[in-house]
């Protein structure tokens, strides 16, 4: 990460890159860099040495199967998060320290702490949260509605690509040349080409727009997968509640990506072609930057926690062995959101220039979106009420949810208030909220339902112990970490400082640096969980025999673990809103049916890896001006385009006998289980007490 | 593509005459806001409006040629998500709108 020195004129061949943009004399970058390549060196000669090079082309980069894609976004997710949080590590060592420095300076520079906080809060939205929850939407929502794969398979493949070729570039600018030093959202004018000449911004500009493009096509994909591909019987009102919340939150990247694309092509244009639309001169107006990225933003959050929210809601109900309490209500506290969450974008802005009404009605909106967010809530503790609550780890993180979420919650309402706004805005408070509200709603979610679905995806139950444990770690790491930051950020302490003078908040920051310190200890000891488990995955305790280790209600658990890869054997005829819990109270669960049919799936293809790793050059020339790269893999993108679209050798069937082959093994995984309800079949009329669809009719 | 087969969505394909129909269409409806900015014959209240007239036809011209969205009563879908749009357009444009004009009365007075 070093300055990048201005070449104006830029070569034919190389363009603005030189040998000075590779950071050799950085403290900091440069042991990063030879871990980096020697650990990348090290992967790659394993794979070569064991000769899994053509296993991994032909089972997964190619796969257009939607849970070996989801697992490739959790992966791609878990290792930018562990990149995320090392910028999180350096940025709350520096603050410490510069407290602790007479001239409160810290040990990082200004520029390379501004590329650290903007790193931070891109990859940690970009590349941690929306593929977390990408990769499990992918796993789970095609089998909840228990279709055989998401409605376009290759272009969920390329969505994956793109968005992959984002995170690298986001890693490729720490090694060569810099980032952007701008903040994660880039205002302008300061993200122009005036205040910003290096080449930070533009890769800013290329991994966001490449990966936003992935995202659309994302969330076209599964709006169309929930619309059309449900099984008979599963009407909307029927649809499992994570379905119903990840339809909801494409619903609102369906329309919010767009105005980011369209923005970041706008910045693009002033940045290499002249244009002014966000300068100070010639017409420009870069209020108008300030408003389209928060008309994108603000949606995006919601985009970001309503999956989060389906999530909580599934591990509730399956570990209160009740049905979910207030459905209905449910539903439409997310319609409700979705629809809300378009008309609050100004709170990001109330003190640049509105006036009273416009703030007025922006800031009433914002406290109205907390009450269907509060129906959520109350939703989830009365699916609580009276249930035989089961505190497996997943439950620990629906706890650390509802505690953490309601306090971040409440400290955003009290910034939803514009003369309050007036105080706090800037301030370390209203990052200690944002994080209060993502790291306590979205992340915690993420891990509840990664904990809860990990079985699903790879066959094997995560470590219970060594869950509850980075649960504990992140709670407390949490408060600790952030609590002492609401305090300096009353007491006027702005965002962003890379200088601290002021002694005061030096034992704030040294609390803060405690809870950092939980965290890490936290997310390590969920690597070594994930690790240990996946070691100890044919063992018994670890190994998900039948596919149904919770004893779930939804039809992600009709399935083998990992789920056979054409998911349902025959095609499942919904009656209920829990359909397995239905068909295992019905007896009709694990039945064999009187004959298969053959089943069509589509084939693996070389075109989403090919197509999308082709974005990568496309993006690094635009970044470094080499315009051969560009005019030559935008070239290469088409011909490949057309070459795939002519291409008729798309789908394949699977033959029945091997249909009943597989099926078998799956029925007889399943044969002589006692299910939950029959087990406590004394108590469990009393806890569900009607089996009407509709549970928010509660015990009386 | 050469006649309206139908799809599992209940949306026709086109034939080749509205495709070509469809193009020349939002070619021309793209000629004419660059015309009147470079051309500058007509007044800057007429060239605005005129501009935002042409892309709403512009939307339209995609929906019905490219799209092929109509009012038949198979595209439930179409049309639901048609209005979610148009309404998640009017919150964004009529709100940036009231947003700009107080800054415009607030940060640039005298301008």
């Amino acid at each position: 990460m070093v300055q990048t020195d201005l070449i104006k004129d830029p070569h034919v061949l190389t363009g603005k890159l030189h040998w000075g943009v590779i950071p050799f004399h950085d403290p900091v970058v440069m042991p990063v860099m030879i871990a980096a390549i020697l650990g990348g060196l090290f992967v790659v000669g394993f794979v070569t040495y064991k000769k899994l090079w053509g296993y991994l082309w032909d089972e997964w980069f190619t796969s257009v199967d939607h849970k070996k894609i989801g697992i490739m976004y959790c992966i791609v997710a878990l290792i930018m998060l562990l990149r995320g949080f090392s910028d999180a590590i350096l940025m709350r060592t520096h603050q410490a320290l510069s407290t602790a420095d007479e001239f409160g300076a810290g040990y990082l520079p200004p520029e390379h702490y501004d590329q650290i906080f903007t790193a931070h809060g891109v990859i940690m939205i970009f590349f941690v949260a929306t593929p977390l929850m990408v990769g499990i939407m992918n796993v789970v929502m095609p089998l909840q509605i228990g279709a055989r794969d998401v409605a376009f398979p290759f272009l969920n493949s390329l969505s994956f690509y793109l968005f992959l070729v984002g995170a690298l570039l986001v890693n490729i600018s720490l090694f060569v040349g810099e980032f952007a030093a701008v903040g994660w959202l880039a205002y302008t004018p300061l993200s122009g080409i005036d205040y910003s000449p290096g080449v930070g911004v533009d890769y800013w500009i290329w991994a966001l727009q490449i990966s936003g493009l992935g995202t659309t096509l994302t969330a076209v994909n599964f709006v169309a997968t929930i619309l059309k591909m449900r099984a008979p019987g599963m009407t909307l009102m029927k649809m499992p509640v994570f379905t119903w919340t990840t339809f909801c939150a494409n619903g609102i990247a369906l329309v919010i990506f767009p105005i980011l694309t369209i923005a970041i092509a706008q910045l693009t244009l002033d940045r290499y072609f002249d244009f002014n639309f966000f300068t100070n001169d010639d017409g420009g107006n870069q209020m108008m930057w300030v408003n389209l990225i928060w008309a994108w933003g603000h949606p995006e959050v919601y985009f970001l926690v309503l999956p989060a929210f389906g999530m909580i809601s599934e591990v509730t109900a399956t570990f209160s062995r009740k049905r979910l309490f207030g459905y209905t209500s449910l539903v439409w506290a997310t319609i409700v959101i979705m629809i809300l969450s378009f008309l609050v974008w100004l709170h990001h802005f109330f003190t640049m220039g509105s006036g009273a009404s416009v703030n007025a009605f922006f800031g009433i909106m914002t406290m109205i979106i907390g009450i269907p967010t509060g129906v959520k809530l109350y939703n989830w503790i009365f699916t609580m009420y009276k249930g035989r609550v089961e505190l497996t780890a997943s439950m620990w993180w629906v706890i650390a949810m509802l505690i953490t979420f309601t306090i971040g919650g409440m400290t955003g309402v009290m910034l939803s208030i514009p003369a309050n706004d007036f105080v706090l805005h800037n301030s370390m408070f209203v990052p200690a909220h944002f994080h209060n509200v993502i790291i306590g709603g979205a992340v915690y979610g993420y891990f509840a339902g990664f904990t809860y679905w990990f079985p699903k995806a790879t066959g094997a139950k995560l470590n219970e112990t060594l869950g509850k444990w980075s649960v504990a770690l992140w709670f407390f790491g949490y408060f600790f970490a952030w609590l002492p930051l609401y305090y300096t950020g009353f007491d006027g302490m702005t965002r962003r400082l890379q200088y601290i003078d002021n002694p005061e908040w030096q034992m704030s920051m040294y609390i803060a640096l405690i809870g950092v310190a939980m965290i890490a200890a936290g997310i390590g000891t969920q690597v070594v969980n994930i690790a240990w488990s996946l070691y100890k995955r044919n063992e018994p305790g670890y190994k998900d025999v039948t596919g149904d280790p919770w004893d779930g209600h939804t039809l992600e658990w009709f399935t083998a673990s990992p789920p056979q890869f054409y998911n349902f054997g025959e095609e499942i005829q919904v009656s209920d809103r829990d359909p397995l819990l239905d068909m295992k109270q019905k007896g009709t669960a694990y039945k064999r049916p009187s004959k298969y049919g053959r089943i069509h799936m589509p084939k693996n293809t070389w075109a989403g890896p090919v197509l999308g790793m082709l974005t990568l050059p496309f993006g690094f020339g635009f970044v470094w001006h080499i315009w051969w790269m560009v005019f030559a893999s935008l070239a290469a993108i088409i011909a490949c385009w057309i070459k795939y679209n002519f291409e008729r050798d798309k789908d394949y069937y699977v033959e029945v006998p091997e249909v009943e082959r597989i099926e078998g093994e799956f029925l007889k995984s399943n044969e002589g289980r006692e299910f939950y309800f029959e087990k406590h079949a004394k108590h469990y009329k009393k806890w569900n007490p009607s089996k009407e669809n509709d549970s928010s009719v509660v015990a009386k | 593509m050469s006649s309206s087969e139908k799809t599992h969505g209940g949306q026709a394909h086109g034939s080749v005459k509205e495709y070509v129909v469809g193009l020349i269409l939002s070619i021309v409806l793209t000629a004419i806001p660059f015309y009147l900015v470079m051309s500058g014959v007509a007044s800057d209240t007429f060239t605005v409006i005129a501009i935002v007239v042409a892309a709403i036809a512009q939307v339209l011209v995609q929906m019905v040629f490219f799209l092929h969205m109509n009012g038949s009563s198979d595209q439930t879908w179409l049309t639901a998500s048609a209005i979610y749009t148009v309404f998640i357009l009017l919150f964004v444009i009529v709100g940036s709108l009231w947003i700009f004009e107080h800054l415009n009365h607030n940060m640039l007075m005298g301008h």
